[in-house]
């Protein structure tokens, strides 16, 4: 076992750890914290799997905007110093049986999976062309450009539907806005 | 061998090298050494730069304020910095009863992390860069977004109303300038056809990247001091609202890393707009003698600070909801724009092998006109509706008393 394969082994753990410390905790803001570590360890994977810039886009998209707007949501709707919450009601063991299935599967399904090696496959080409190979093939014709374009063209429309929700119902509440 | 003065740093590292291999150490263990000891001292010697900018900064503050500044210990009270920074060392660090204790000793780490980590990527001079990845430019913005955590996480954890009212406007600010920031990222980007630091230095060899897009450097450089939370966008810890905002109940070393972050912070994005638009460490000669790309480069980022400084020496702080408007309603449809502008032009140039310092200088022309205009017509309104008011207002009484008569 190289110390690349050593030090993977042990982020992945910390990562899972974390990702079962997000269930566990009792405060939402400690479980929001503890997904930020899960996702940052991801992203630590990714940079011993050679893939740096898929580690950075998780940083920026899920650290920087999706982590942060969480622990905002969860800072504004409750009291964000106190607030403790019980984690568990009478079906928990249900949920630990999905679980426990869900991984079992899971299991199951990568075990049968020629490609799984002890060893990360080697890449083909090196970082950059790849990364010229995933921008390029985005925007082909023959290739991803319509489910991208799908997804600008959903994101959009949540746009502009988030900016109608926000948007003030009549001109007296507009006018206290504006002064 | 022998000293070689077009390629000194890379000499010193094939001499580091053989003596770590002379001392009976593995390649694989020399590059990891090597390695970490470069971490090691690029963090190092940028905090302990820190020390003479908060120097400089107070040096100069002083004199816009027509003060003399720190001028008691050492030569022009050059090491002020030191006494000061020993008296928070020897100061009690104090942890809020209720406060999140986790989270609380985390936030001045990454908030202090965010900001050394930035100069991993920036090209100091040529072949001298800590690291050359190449995605430099979204490294950059993502370990900026550390350091909004650090911050968050600091005015939360502290179980103090003004710590927390100081971490809400931090998402406000920090969040909502990002997205000009980023987008006028983009331009060098862009122009240089690449993302890595080093490439988009190496690509303004003939011209600075200013003279193609001076709206995006303009706005890249007024996003990025909002981004740092400085004057005057200090809304974070505006002393004569919310006392500290999110640093009021750290103290000793602890505040101090706050401290030292935020004008390490300053500088780094002085240095980000030297490379990006400024050229970097490009000068005559440069490449030739990396040292004076080195010079070059600082040289550059010295001016870059000294505008940074200027700025918090003439401003008043902004108002929250002009600080919003600021940027939702100029800076993101500006920069928006002149990402599109720039590519139109870029592609033109391409195309038609036209000149492309002409295009692109007049494409930013054209938005910059176009602003104006809007910009005028919106503030022409604006004084219409307050007159319309204001005649309103006086009016009213006026009216009374004839419908009385």
């Amino acid at each position: 076992m190289t110390i690349v394969q050593l030090v993977f082994l042990l982020v992945a753990a910390g990562a899972l750890f974390a990702a079962l410390m997000v269930v566990l905790s009792k405060r939402l803001v400690h479980a929001a914290l503890w997904l930020i570590v899960v996702l940052a360890g991801i992203a630590v994977l990714f940079v011993l799997l050679n893939a740096g810039f898929l580690a950075v886009v998780q940083v920026a998209v899920y650290i920087d905007a999706i982590a942060i707007l969480i622990i905002i949501v969860v800072m504004l709707t409750q009291r964000a110093m106190g607030a403790t919450k019980i984690q568990v009601n009478r079906n928990w063991w249900l949920a630990l049986l999905t679980a426990v299935v869900l991984c079992v599967g899971l299991l199951a399904l990568f075990n049968q999976m020629p490609a799984l090696q002890s060893q990360a496959p080697t890449l083909e080409a090196d970082a950059e062309t790849l990364l010229d190979d995933l921008g390029v093939s985005l925007v082909d014709v023959n290739r991803f450009i319509l489910p991208f374009e799908v997804a600008s063209v959903l994101l959009l429309a949540a746009l502009i539907g988030s900016i109608m929700i926000a948007w003030p119902r009549d001109s007296a509440s507009e006018e206290e806005r504006e002064t | 061998m022998p000293f070689d003065l077009n390629d000194p740093f890379g000499w010193f590292g094939e001499w580091f090298r053989g003596l770590l291999e002379n001392l009976g150490l593995a390649p694989d263990a020399v590059t990891f050494v090597q390695n970490v000891l470069g971490a090691f001292v690029l963090g190092t010697i940028t905090l302990v730069a820190t020390f003479f900018l908060i120097w400089a900064e107070r040096k100069i503050v002083a004199r816009i304020q027509d003060r003399l500044g720190p001028n008691r210990v050492g030569p022009y009270g050059i090491f002020q910095t030191f006494a000061d920074a020993l008296k928070l060392v020897t100061k009690e660090l104090i942890t809020p009863t209720g406060a999140d204790i986790v989270p609380y000793n985390l936030a001045p780490l990454l908030t202090v992390m965010s900001v050394v980590g930035v100069w991993a990527v920036i090209p100091l001079a040529p072949r001298l860069t800590g690291s050359d990845i190449n995605v430099g430019v979204l490294y950059v913005v993502s370990i900026g977004a550390v350091g909004t955590l650090g911050i968050m996480l600091a005015g939360m954890s502290s179980n103090n109303k003004y710590a927390l009212l100081g971490a809400f406007r931090t998402v406000a600010q920090m969040l909502s300038y990002a997205v000009p920031m980023v987008m006028a990222l983009l331009v060098p980007v862009l122009l240089a056809g690449s993302m890595g630091m080093v490439q988009i230095t190496e690509a303004q060899h003939s011209y600075w990247f200013i003279l193609l897009a001076p709206f995006a450097a303009l706005i890249f450089f007024v996003s990025s001091i909002a981004e740092v939370g400085r004057a005057p966008f200090d809304l974070l810890e505006a002393e004569s609202e919310i006392v500290a905002g999110f640093n009021i109940e750290y103290s000793g070393l602890r505040f101090g890393m706050f401290f030292v972050a935020e004008f390490l912070h300053a500088f780094t994005i002085s240095a980000l707009t030297a490379t990006l638009f400024l050229g970097g460490w490009q000068g005559p000669g440069a490449i030739e003698y990396p040292l004076l790309g080195l010079l070059y480069f600082f040289i550059k980022t010295a001016g870059v600070y000294f505008v940074v400084i200027w700025i918090r020496g003439s401003f008043p702080r902004i108002r929250i909801d002009q600080m919003n408007s600021l940027n939702w309603k100029l800076f993101t449809p500006v920069a928006l724009t002149g990402l599109v502008f720039t590519a139109i032009a870029e592609k033109i140039a391409t195309e038609f092998s036209l000149n492309r310092i002409v295009l692109h200088l007049g494409s930013n022309v054209f938005l910059f006109l176009i602003v104006l205009t809007a910009l005028r017509s919106y503030a022409r309104a604006r004084r219409r509706e307050q007159e319309g008011l204001a005649l309103r207002g006086s009016d009213l009484p006026a009216a009374n008393t004839q419908t009385q008569s």
